[in-house]
């Protein structure tokens, strides 16, 4: 049987509260992934950027990224930094392809921008709580 | 002042109160946090905060004969800070918790093995082992390399959430035991309960494993080059994709860890997902907890 992400990849665009079985329903919580969780990458879709940062860090592939995709919280693509515990939202401006391959580099891509930024929160919490 | 009411719980309510098994839709607090992403931002580098400037044609060395763990990672701490950006470690002499906690590029090359928890809790490094790792070798490992060329303990790669944790030789029990992500590549054989409570990532073992491989695991892709003694709960065979062929033949060939079956040798092993319950009473336990 395929899998609910290879059926359709833009369900959980399509329909953000996603309860798909009765079980779901019942606890009114989805259960499991939004997306494909093993998918693996396809290298022959890296952006220049991810290439460009796996240069920088000495590595011949995507390393900790390949366990990175796009996700969906709250009706709204969303990639999770486990670096704050916390989801980037991805801006309802940007238009996402209709491949989870795709929105996984773009997913990669954006979390490195987000996590190098000055505005991410780890500055502050470096400055608050670093011992050494 | 105003008093709070509310009506008698009726018989049932009642009766399914005390029996624990009332049932309520989850809704208010939570523990999501969002944040916004500017794209207009210019790109200000691949660092992170409080990451070190190293450079990695600027080579230092450190002999760990007379020293402890502690000072070593110090001390390779303070070099990283100078700008080295690879560091050889002479002599480990398979003291315990060495090269643990480096949360920066670097290349780390070690002649010798180690003890217990070495190069745990490390974002971002490519740790070279010539020798051998005690237990719990890249526990918590989140990103970068570690290659080990001769044999590692059992909870290898334990709690680990991303990188690349390769054995080329025999592991022992229990290894990527909680693993959340990333990588682990075993050249030889590996010991009981393998992947036990497996939630993310990938393991790849070339060789043969133990009893309850992939025991109770809730996610994740085991590939496997040899036989297991026995499945663990909820294991199941899958079938292989040509993603997981090309992913697996870039992998083995990169750290050098082809078995003579070539890919065609390997099987997979994903969750059965039957023990994805979640029952009546959770939304209760989570209200309880938060």
């Amino acid at each position: 049987m395929p899998k609910k992400s290879q059926a359709d990849v833009d369900k959980y665009l399509k329909d953000s509260a996603g309860l798909d079985t009765e079980r779901e329903k019942v606890i009114g919580q989805h259960i499991g992934y939004r997306y494909d969780v093993n998918l693996l990458p396809d290298y022959d879709r890296l952006t220049p950027f991810l290439k460009e940062y796996m240069e920088f860090m000495g590595w011949d592939d995507l390393n900790w990224l390949e366990d990175v995709h796009m996700g969906y919280e709250e009706g709204q693509p969303a990639i999770f930094d486990r670096n704050i515990n916390g989801w980037v939202r991805i801006p309802k401006s940007m238009d996402l392809p209709d491949n989870q391959q795709d929105r996984d580099m773009i997913a990669r891509e954006l979390l490195i921008r987000f996590q190098t930024s000055p505005r991410h929160p780890l500055n502050d919490l470096n400055k608050a709580y670093r011992k050494f | 002042m105003a008093t709070l009411t509310q009506a008698a719980p009726t018989d049932e309510d009642r009766r399914s109160h005390e029996m624990g098994m009332h049932q309520e839709q989850l809704s208010g607090r939570t523990q999501q946090v969002f944040f916004d992403i500017d794209l207009n931002e210019p790109h200000h580098g691949f660092s992170l905060p409080d990451s070190f400037d190293v450079d990695f044609n600027k080579r230092g060395e450190i002999d760990a004969s007379n020293m402890e763990a502690m000072q070593v990672n110090a001390r390779i701490r303070e070099m990283m800070k100078e700008g080295y950006g690879t560091i050889v470690l002479k002599n480990p002499a398979a003291k315990h918790s060495m090269a643990v906690g480096i949360l920066n590029r670097l290349n780390l090359i070690i002649e010798g093995s180690l003890g217990y928890f070495g190069c745990g809790l490390i974002d971002g490094p490519n740790v070279r082992i010539s020798g051998r790792v005690g237990w719990s070798c890249g526990e918590n490992m989140m990103s970068g390399t570690i290659l080990i060329e001769k044999n590692a303990g059992s909870q290898f790669g334990a709690a680990i959430r991303g990188g690349d944790l390769v054995c080329k030789g025999d592991v022992g029990s229990r290894t990527g035991i909680d693993m959340k992500g990333g990588n682990i590549i075993v050249g030889g054989d590996t010991g009981s309960f393998t992947g036990f409570m497996m939630q993310r990532g990938r393991m790849v073992i070339c060789g043969n494993a133990g009893k309850n491989l992939g025991d109770s695991m809730y996610d994740g892709t085991i590939f496997l080059g040899g036989e297991p003694r026995s499945l663990g709960v909820d294991a199941v065979w899958a079938d292989m994709t040509d993603l997981d062929r090309d992913w697996l033949e870039k992998k083995l060939t990169k750290y050098d860890v082809m078995p003579k079956g070539g890919i065609g040798s390997f099987r997979k092993i994903v969750a059965g997902k039957q023990l994805w319950n979640y029952d009546n009473l959770e939304p209760t336990e989570k209200k309880l907890v938060l």
